[in-house]
């Protein structure tokens, strides 16, 4: 459905349920929709994640790779992102699908390619020349509005499910040589203490509203991005779309983003947890 | 099945002398003629149907309106009733106002009137029960889980009325009340009323998600199961 041509009573509609607080589905303006989560479902990657609420579909995996770090960081590894939308096809991208995922991409690697959020530094093998480099590609299968929050619960996923073979180093005459272990218990965890979880704050009326469908996005009078972590800190920034915001309203969205954050960081870890303590009930693929 | 006492319909093909269903669906049979109607699959409009659709296009003497058929269907400047006087002429005053009575995005209920050689809709509004949806919800199914019904206006006894379109588009409005005549676009809908709306969308999702046939039974006897649950739990 295209959501550009809503006409003017069905946005006033919605625009009076988010001012009541009850919204089309009943949820109220900080509520979250229900989401399931697997992990370690594509058994080529080193973490992966699925990520299915109605109407959204999203696949993310995470492969490790050895290589060169970045200039500018030359003592820690680093991330590479790429998003693929090109199954899914709204008016918003219309045409422009390259703009589009290229915008996801930036966000998300603004966001979370930081010392701040993962320990990069755990990444080096031989510092200056030798890193991890962790290579997240998400494939949007479907989307019903929210999508890069949505991207971002499954990132946050899969790096809890990123395991890293042990790497040795030997010194032979000088010439450093890598040996990657065939261990399997050999692996390192990534800590998700500081990865945040995004949480797209739109305007709509004089309220802000969370996990916003495609038709409240296109009532919505300004977007900001905000990355929260399991302390409920801001970790990240950002404005999104057209329209213009007052610095107070940008206070105001703050704090209802990590209200909304709370309970979100919450069952997302335990989820997490109670997956990885019940190892083999995997729906994988063939989940409805 | 056997082919000696049967014909092949839509929907099915011959193998070894035996009839099997191409598409996943629902048999019908009239009289010999077998047909399987796939679940998924965009709306076969026939003559008569109630639908809710959504304008695209306005052109000239004419809209385009998405109603999930192949093509767009099309509603003639002649088939919609025009403000002031039953039967006039449709002047060229009427065509430049056209978008001032329906414009891109609106939603409408409306019927099917004919349906052209290349399977696309004429649609007409040429009733008062027809006509543009302001206020409410739209959900859409597919369009095989929506019973045909002597009606498709429901006002159901929760509270809110609701237009089941053959095509899978479903509008959920509050009760119309009786002295407000004049419908606008200035909203009064209570917090109630909102719940309500939002409780029987939620309430057929459910009911599409499981593949169950959409009327105003089934949906009544859901809305009351879910009664016991807070509408700001459901969460969908």
């Amino acid at each position: 459905m295209s959501s550009s041509t809503l006409s003017e009573g069905r946005k006033q509609f919605i625009v009076d349920g988010v001012t009541q607080d009850c919204r089309a589905d009943g949820r109220r303006c900080i509520d979250f929709r229900r989401f399931q989560i697997e992990t370690g479902i594509v058994s080529n990657t080193n973490g992966s994640a699925r990520l299915r609420q109605y109407g959204t579909d999203v696949l993310v995996g995470i492969k490790a790779e050895i290589g060169q770090p970045k200039q500018e960081r030359s003592n820690t590894g680093h991330l590479e992102f790429y998003v693929d939308c090109s199954s899914y096809n709204t008016t918003e991208i219309d045409g422009h699908i390259g703009d589009f995922t290229t915008q996801l991409t930036k966000s998300l690697e603004r966001i979370y390619d930081s010392e701040n959020v993962l320990d990069l530094k755990s990444l080096t093998i031989i510092a200056g020349e030798q890193v991890w480099v962790l290579y997240i590609d998400a494939v949007v299968l479907e989307c019903c509005g929210n999508l890069l929050d949505c991207i971002s619960i499954a990132v946050k996923a899969a790096l809890y499910n990123t395991r890293i073979p042990g790497v040795s180093v030997n010194d032979e005459e000088g010439v450093l040589e890598l040996e990657i272990s065939d261990d399997p218990n050999d692996e390192k965890k990534l800590s998700i203490d500081k990865v945040p979880v995004i949480v797209s704050c739109n305007k709509i009326g004089h309220r802000y509203v969370v996990d916003a469908t495609q038709e409240e996005e296109c009532c919505s009078s300004g977007r900001l991005l905000i990355a929260v972590n399991d302390r409920n800190n801001i970790c990240s920034l950002q404005k999104s779309g057209t329209g213009s915001l007052d610095p107070s309203t940008i206070f105001e969205m703050i704090e209802t983003a990590r209200q909304a954050a709370v309970p979100l960081n919450q069952e997302l870890l335990q989820t997490l947890k109670r997956e990885e303590r019940s190892n083999n009930d995997k729906c994988g693929f063939f989940a409805n | 099945m056997t082919i000696f006492h049967s014909c092949r319909g839509h929907g099915t093909y011959l193998q070894d002398n035996k009839l099997k269903a191409s598409v996943a669906g629902f048999v019908e049979k009239v009289g010999k003629l077998i047909c399987v109607k796939p679940v998924k699959s965009r709306y076969n409009g026939e003559v008569g149907d109630v639908v809710v659709g959504i304008i695209t296009e306005v052109g000239q003497r004419r809209w385009k309106v998405d109603t999930y058929s192949r093509l767009d269907s099309l509603l003639m400047l002649s088939a919609v009733n025009l403000p002031g006087g039953e039967l006039r002429r449709r002047s060229e005053k009427d065509e430049l106002m056209m978008r001032q009575h329906l414009t891109e995005g609106d939603l409408i209920s409306a019927e099917v009137q004919s349906v052209h050689g290349d399977g696309s809709l004429a649609l007409h509004t040429r009733s008062l029960k027809y006509g543009k949806l302001i206020q409410g919800t739209l959900v859409t199914v597919a369009p095989a889980l929506i019973k045909r019904c002597k009606t498709h206006f429901h006002n159901l006894e929760c509270g809110a009325s609701i237009i089941l379109g053959n095509n899978g588009y479903i509008w959920i409005s509050p009760l119309l009340k009786e002295d407000a005549e004049n419908q606008t676009t200035k909203s009064d809908t209570s917090t109630l009323e909102r719940e309500i709306v939002a409780r029987l969308r939620n309430c057929i999702m459910a009911l599409a998600e499981r593949q169950m046939l959409l009327y105003d039974t089934s949906i009544t006897y859901t809305y009351e199961a879910s009664l016991n649950y807070q509408v700001s739990q459901h969460k969908k």
